[in-house]
Formats: structure tokens, sequence, C-alpha cells
């Protein structure tokens, strides 16, 4: 295949990935729905007749719910094979790492963030977690679409090895953080339904919060060393080179400082007594919401010398 | 007179209980996390305002844009956060904080490094996990087989005389270990900031093809140091710009992107050695004794040779260009303070490719490369006021005592040349487009001690790694011999330092291991 045809198989790679993950998203969304309406069924036949027949409406129901779980597997597992050939033909098209501009990072960021889950859905049966992940990766397969630019070569500020260690670093935290952030997000719910005892049919298919709260952490604990290595030490190390400073106050290396400001704080927030559960919970969502700016706003909003990643 | 001794002896011991209270605060977790945060909120402003030390041109518009704000903010330290008293202030404490919880932390973990494993607990089923079984072999072949199984766990073997025998094992040290690694490394990462701030320098200078720099002072168009810096210090090396190479994508969608920067350039590192050449581009600094030179931008330098009315060349130089878009269309200016009658100035733009958008209208440069390159001026003559004692930037015209020249027509005179093309001047003299030279924009700087911060960062994320990863248990095993020929009763009991879901499972493993080193493969008999 030539460069062109390289490329334009990854735009529309890209673009079927991202179809499939929305109706991976729709599967999930459609296994809550049925979950609700299996629930709202049962209650009716036990206000019929007075007796718990849960188990009998059970029997049948169950397994529609849990077909729709596997398809939403399914179709995630499809939308990662398809992004994989994407980010892959992109790297051929270019004739370099594909992660060189905001377009190409969000393309493997996903990649790597729906790798991560379908992995953990292998080892630690995280299926309920579809629903999130394959969410969030639509929203930013979406932002990804709203800065592309055609496949080429790379401005000179680019052209070092540190490019391949450097954003890849950050982009496997990234993806990290995001699956830590959306067991985060779940904890919260569940566990603020927990407490209430109004735990409904659709979070009733989520672990209990403890579990969600321990991956949480597993995850984050995996992620924060990978971030410091990729911000704070390959980033300033390829800034040297390129900028002739390390560490320079620009924009990206501010908001690269908050989001890991604010994980430390998490990973002690979860060591502490006091500050387990519900606060470390929403230190993670402000550290995801930090990690997003850094990635996202700032290229937004800022100038700074990372804009030619736009 | 004891009534107000006692006094003053009660004032000053609860001072100092006080301030012992607000030595506890300040190291508590709570503090610490709320400075880490407080530390991240105080960060923020600065990626929105812009700074002095990143851009400081930048700094100069929002003067222009916000006349009423500027002041009040640059008052707060707004434009240099990362300097200013009040995030200095947050990370001070933040330190202070740090060190006060590392400290004691450190002796402790030098007690325990030192101390033996804890005795086991009287009654195991109160451990988060526990379990026993009976075997046939005696209680020293249990505890050597514990000690197999346990590995590289401290361990401790102890009889208490009556038949009981009680293994006690800890294991996971490299955790607190770690964490105190980690937290210290952040010391030394800013201490090596501290001291590549304090002691370094960065300097940029822009060189034209065929110029040369040398290492003083008064040859850097920006300069800052650190408050320890010694100009006296700075290394005496030289070096001359030979060509300054810019290709650009010359087709397809990413038309005009830069592809290539770089300077070739011949340095002396000392004065007195062999020049040599070398190939500066982005991220392939020149690494030299005591700095290091590095590209960071590159433009456009016509060569203007200008004439005036008694025929005389009173100007012939490359004129810096400063570029102000990614097209680099350009802007200089031109001082020729020895024109006779009046001196003349020059102020105007370069075009590397331009195209006329219309008659009359401007013109403008569609491509970085030089493929039609173009120069318009408009001239002033009177006094450049290089004699007021006023320091002056080499880019602007300072037009106070100078009047515009105008054409027949009363219109400002234009002036429009390619290379080569030579333009006569009202009143006498002309201006020539000799010929194209680029320019280099090089930043010189030394950050002293900059591995200090490499190696305090890299050891703070192993560090890091085994905090995370390390998990700490104490094990105990206690046998007693069975009397008259019975089995020996072999109990086991764990406990993380850090809660950990797994442990019953883990126990179970390791009570069957245990019994795998015993030769037994009997089922499992009971487990509290």
């Amino acid at each position: 295949m030539s460069l062109e045809q390289y490329a334009q198989f990854s735009n529309y790679a890209m673009v079927s990935a991202t179809c499939v993950l929305a109706l991976a998203f729709l599967a999930h969304v459609a296994e809550w729905a049925l979950a609700r309406k299996v629930e709202a069924s049962e209650r009716a036949l036990v206000g019929a007749d007075g007796q718990d027949v849960t188990l009998a409406a059970d029997a049948p129901a169950e397994p529609a719910t849990e077909r729709l779980s596997r398809i939403g597997v399914l179709l995630t597992g499809l939308a990662a094979v398809i992004l994989v050939a994407s980010v892959v033909t992109r790297g051929l098209a270019a004739q370099r790492v594909p992660w060189g501009n905001m377009y190409e990072f969000g393309l493997a960021g996903t990649m790597i963030a729906l790798v991560v889950y379908l992995v953990l859905v292998r080892t630690n049966g995280v299926q309920w977690l579809g629903g999130i992940v394959s969410g969030f990766g639509l929203v930013v397969l979406g932002m990804s679409i709203s800065t592309y630019v055609p496949a080429g070569p790379l401005v000179p500020a680019l052209h070092s090895y540190w490019l391949v260690i450097h954003v890849a670093a950050v982009m496997l935290a990234g993806g990290l953080f995001l699956v830590g952030a959306a067991a985060s997000v779940l904890y919260l719910i569940r566990s603020r339904a927990e407490e209430r005892g109004t735990v409904g049919p659709v979070l009733r298919r989520f672990p209990a919060s403890a579990l969600m709260d321990k991956i949480a952490y597993r995850v984050n604990a995996a992620a924060f060393p990978l971030w410091t290595f990729g911000s704070l030490i390959a980033g300033p190390i390829w800034a040297h080179y390129a900028w002739g400073r390390y560490w320079g106050w620009d924009p990206k290396e501010v908001w690269a400082f908050i989001t890991w400001v604010v994980y430390a704080g998490y990973l002690h927030a979860r060591a502490t007594a006091g500050w387990k559960g519900r606060r470390a919970a929403v230190f993670c969502l402000i550290g995801f919401a930090t990690f997003l700016f850094s990635y996202y706003g700032v290229n937004l909003f800022g100038a700074g010398l990372h804009s030619y990643a736009k | 007179m004891s009534a107000p001794t006692r006094e003053r002896r009660a004032s000053e011991l609860s001072s100092r209980e006080f301030l012992r209270w607000m030595w506890r605060q300040l190291t508590s977790m709570r503090t610490a996390l709320f400075l880490l945060l407080l530390l991240a909120v105080a960060a923020v402003p600065g990626s929105f305002i812009p700074q002095r030390g990143v851009d400081e041109r930048a700094v100069e518009l929002f003067f222009i844009d916000h006349p009423t704000a500027a002041p009040i903010l640059d008052a707060l330290g707004f434009f240099s956060v990362y300097s200013s008293p009040w995030f200095s202030a947050i990370y001070l404490l933040l330190m202070v904080s740090l060190v006060g919880c590392i400290v004691p932390r450190m002796t402790v973990y030098a007690r325990a490094l030192r101390a033996r494993p804890p005795r086991a607990p009287r009654n195991f089923s109160r451990m988060p996990a526990s379990g026993s079984f009976e075997i046939s072999a005696s209680v020293e072949e249990v505890m050597q087989a514990g000690r197999r199984a346990l590995g590289r766990a401290r361990i401790d073997v102890v009889d208490d005389g009556s038949g009981t025998t009680e293994l006690r094992a800890e294991k996971g040290y490299l955790r607190e270990f770690g964490n105190l690694v980690f937290h210290v490394s952040i010391v030394v990462v800013l201490v090596g900031v501290a001291v590549g701030s304090l002691w370094g320098y960065r300097g940029a200078v822009i060189v034209t093809e065929g110029g040369g720099f040398s290492n003083t002072l008064s040859q850097y168009n920006e300069f800052s140091s650190g408050p320890l810096f010694d100009a006296e210090d700075l290394p005496p090396f030289s070096f001359r710009v030979d060509r300054m190479i810019a290709e650009f994508q010359p087709e397809g969608p990413q038309r005009g992107a830069p592809k290539l920067f770089q300077a070739d350039v011949t340095y002396t590192e000392r004065p007195g050695e062999d020049p040599e050449q070398y190939e500066i581009y982005v991220n392939h600094p020149l690494s030299l004794d005591g700095g290091s030179v590095f590209l960071v931008g590159q433009g456009y330098a016509p060569v203007l040779r200008v004439t005036d009315s008694t025929g005389a060349v009173v100007f012939e130089d490359a004129v810096v260009f400063l570029p102000t878009d990614g097209s680099y269309e350009s802007q200089g200016v031109v001082k020729v303070p020895d024109a006779q009658p009046e001196q003349i100035g020059f102020q105007g733009f370069f075009l590397p490719t331009a195209v006329s958008t219309g008659d009359g209208a401007p013109s403008t440069s569609i491509y970085p490369g030089a493929v039609n390159p173009l120069v318009g001026l408009r001239m002033w003559t009177g006094d450049l006021g290089l004699d007021d004692g006023v320091p002056q930037s080499v880019y602007v015209l300072e037009k106070d005592q100078m009047t515009p020249v105008t054409d027949e027509n009363g219109e400002p005179f234009n002036i429009s040349l390619s290379p080569g093309q030579v333009q006569e001047l009202p009143g006498g003299g002309s201006i020539e487009f000799v010929d194209l030279k680029r320019f280099a924009r090089l930043q010189v700087a030394q950050t002293p001690a900059m591995t200090l911060p490499l190696v305090g960062v890299s050891l703070g994320v192993l560090g890091l790694i085994a905090s995370l990863m390390v998990r700490p248990r104490r094990t105990w095993i206690r046998a007693r011999s069975g009397e008259d020929g019975s089995p020996t009763v072999v109990e086991v009991a764990a406990l993380d330092r850090v809660p950990r879901d797994e442990l019953p499972e883990e126990i179970d493993d390791f009570l069957a291991q245990l019994r795998m080193e015993l030769g037994d493969s009997t089922p499992e008999e009971s487990r509290a």
C-alpha cells in the first residue's frame, strides 16, 4: 500500500472503530435499561400474589442482560482491534510513531484504555466497567476528530526518540487514569446508594463499592509512577535538549505538575484513615480532570511550547 | 520573687506547648494533603496569566490590554507565580511538613530494622488470617520447613521450654524504605533545582550567517542568571554561524510546515584551541564545558546597502527581520546614523515568498521558504535619537524627531526591493537589497547540578514503585509437640501491615506449601 492508502485506511478504521464503540456503548446502556425493566416486572409480580417470585423471574431474564453485557464487551474488543489497525496504519502512513499530535494521541490513548480494560475483563472480570469505558472512549475519539490533521512528518522539535518514550509513558498513564476514574465514579455512585439502602437494579449490576475502590487504587497506583516517569523525568530530559531548559513552567508543564500533585494527594489520602473511600475518590476524579485539562484544555486555551501538538 | 518566676515559666511552657502543637499540626497528614492541594491550586494562575520568565512579550501585551488589572496582579506577583512569596511559602511549608514527617519516620525505621520480629499473639484466630493442622513431623522439622517456606523474611525461632516453639517472621521492610527514599528524593530534587537556578545562567543571541559570537555578557541580546552567578565565570568559548539551513514542506497538506532547522557552526571551546565544526539543530545542542548552545529560532536577514546624497556607502549589513508568524512575514528596522545631510531610518517588512493580493493591495507571504523574497520599507529622516544616552532597541525606530518621507503626491514613499534591486531615494542616495542571509536565534545556557534533580526524581520513582508494590507481612508459626506419639500441632497466623483482601487465600497457599515442605499431601484439616 502507498502512504496515501495507509493514511486513508487509518481514517476509515478510526471512523469504523468509533461507530463500533458507539454500538458497544449502546449495548451496555440497553443492558442497564433491561435490568431496570426486569426489576420493575419482578416488583409487579410480587405485588400481584404477595409471594417472592424473584427467583422465577430471574431465571429467564438474567441471561438477557448478561448477553447484552457480553455483546458490549465483544463490540468493545472489535472496536479495539480496528483502532489498533487505525493507529498502526497511521504510523505507517506518517513513517514514525503514531502519537505526534493531539489527534494521534487521542486515538492511541483510547486504544490503550480499551486494551487495559479488556485485559482487566479477562483477569478481574470488570465487564461492569464497560458502559463507562466505552462512553469515555467515545467522547475522546469524538474530541480527536475535532483535532484531525492529515498524516505527515513532524516539526523539527519532535524529531527525537524522546517522542517515543515521553509520549508513550504519558499516554499509558493516561489510559490507566481513565480506567481508575471510571471505577471511582462508579464507587461514588454505588457507595452512596449503599449508604442510603437504595441500590437499584442498575447499580446492583456493579460490584460492591469496596471492590471498585480497590480497583481504582490499584490502577492509579500503577499509573502514578508511569506519570512521574513520563512527565517529570522523560519530559524534562527532552525539554532540555529541545528547548534548552528542563523545566520552564510552560502551561503543559504546569498542568502535568498539577496532575502529579493531585494524584500524589490521592495516594496519600488512600493511605490515611480518615480520607479513605469517598474523599480519596474525589481526589482521583479531580486528578483525572486535571489530566484531561493538561491533555486537551492546555492546547485549546493556552499557547505554550506544546502548541504544535494541536 | 517566686511568683513572677513561676508565671514566666508557665508561659514559657505553654508557648513551647503551643509550638509543639503547631509542629504536630504542620506535620500531620491532613495538613500535608491540604498543602499539596493548595500547591496545585496555586500553580493554576501561572498557566493562564503570562509569566515573566516564560514570555516577557506576552506580559507586556497583557499590561496594554488590561491597564487597571495588570498593576494589581503585578503587585500580587501573578506575573511570576512560581517565584512569588505565596507560592514559595506553600512549597516551603510543604517541605518543612515533609521533613518533619520523614525524620521521625526514619528513626522509627532505623529502629525497626534492628528490631526482631514481634512475638506471636496468644490467640491466632483473632488475626486476619490463620490456620492449623496436625502432622507427624517433629517441631524442629516444622520450624525448618517454615524457614524454607518463608524465604527471605526476617525470622526468629523461640522455644519457650515447655514443648512449644514459635517462629516469628517479618518481611517487606523495603516498603517503608521505598517510601522514605521517595520523600527524601523530593527534597533532593528541590535542592538540585535551587542550585541550578542560583548558579545557572541563560542568554539568547541572534547571529546572522557569517557572524560570530564570543561568550561575554555584552554579546547577548537577552541574559538572565541566578543571584549567585558571576559573569566573570562565563566560559570563554566562541563560535561562528557558517550556515543556517531551514527547510519546509514544499507541498501536500502540511505545506509550509517546518522540516529542518540546522545551524552549522565552527566553534572554539577555549581560546587558542583548534576550531571544530558542529551541526546544531533542535534536540541536538552543542554541549561545551560550562554551557550548551541550543537552536531556538531562525529567520531572515536581508543584506542592505545604503548610500547617502554624497554617494558614500553609509550602511552595509545584514539586517535581522523578526518573524511575526508561521509564514515568516517579518519586521525590521534599518538605522543609518552616518547619512548626510540628515540621519535616515527605514522601517518595514520582509516577505520570504511574496504574492501580491491585488492591485494596490499589500503583498503577503504564502510560504516560509525564500522563493520570492521581498523587502518593503518606508523612510524617515531627521534625528534617530541615538545620542540621547537612552538605550534603544535595534528593532524599534524612534520617530519622535524624524519626519516621514513622502512622494510627490504626499503619500508615504514606499520602497519595494527584490534581491539585486536598487531604489533611488528622494533627496539623493540609494538603497540596495544586496543579498539574502538567514539568522539563527541561539540560546546559551548552563544549569549546574542538573544531574541532581534527575538522579533525585529517578530514585524517587524507584522508591515509589517499592512503596506501592512491596507487601509487608508478619507471619507466625507455633508448633506444639504431641505427647506420647500423637502428631505435632502446627498453627499459623499472618498480619499485613497494609491490609489486603488476598491475605486469607495466601495463607491457605502458605499452609499448603508448608505441608508440602514437610512431605505431607493429605488435605487440609481446619482453617480458622
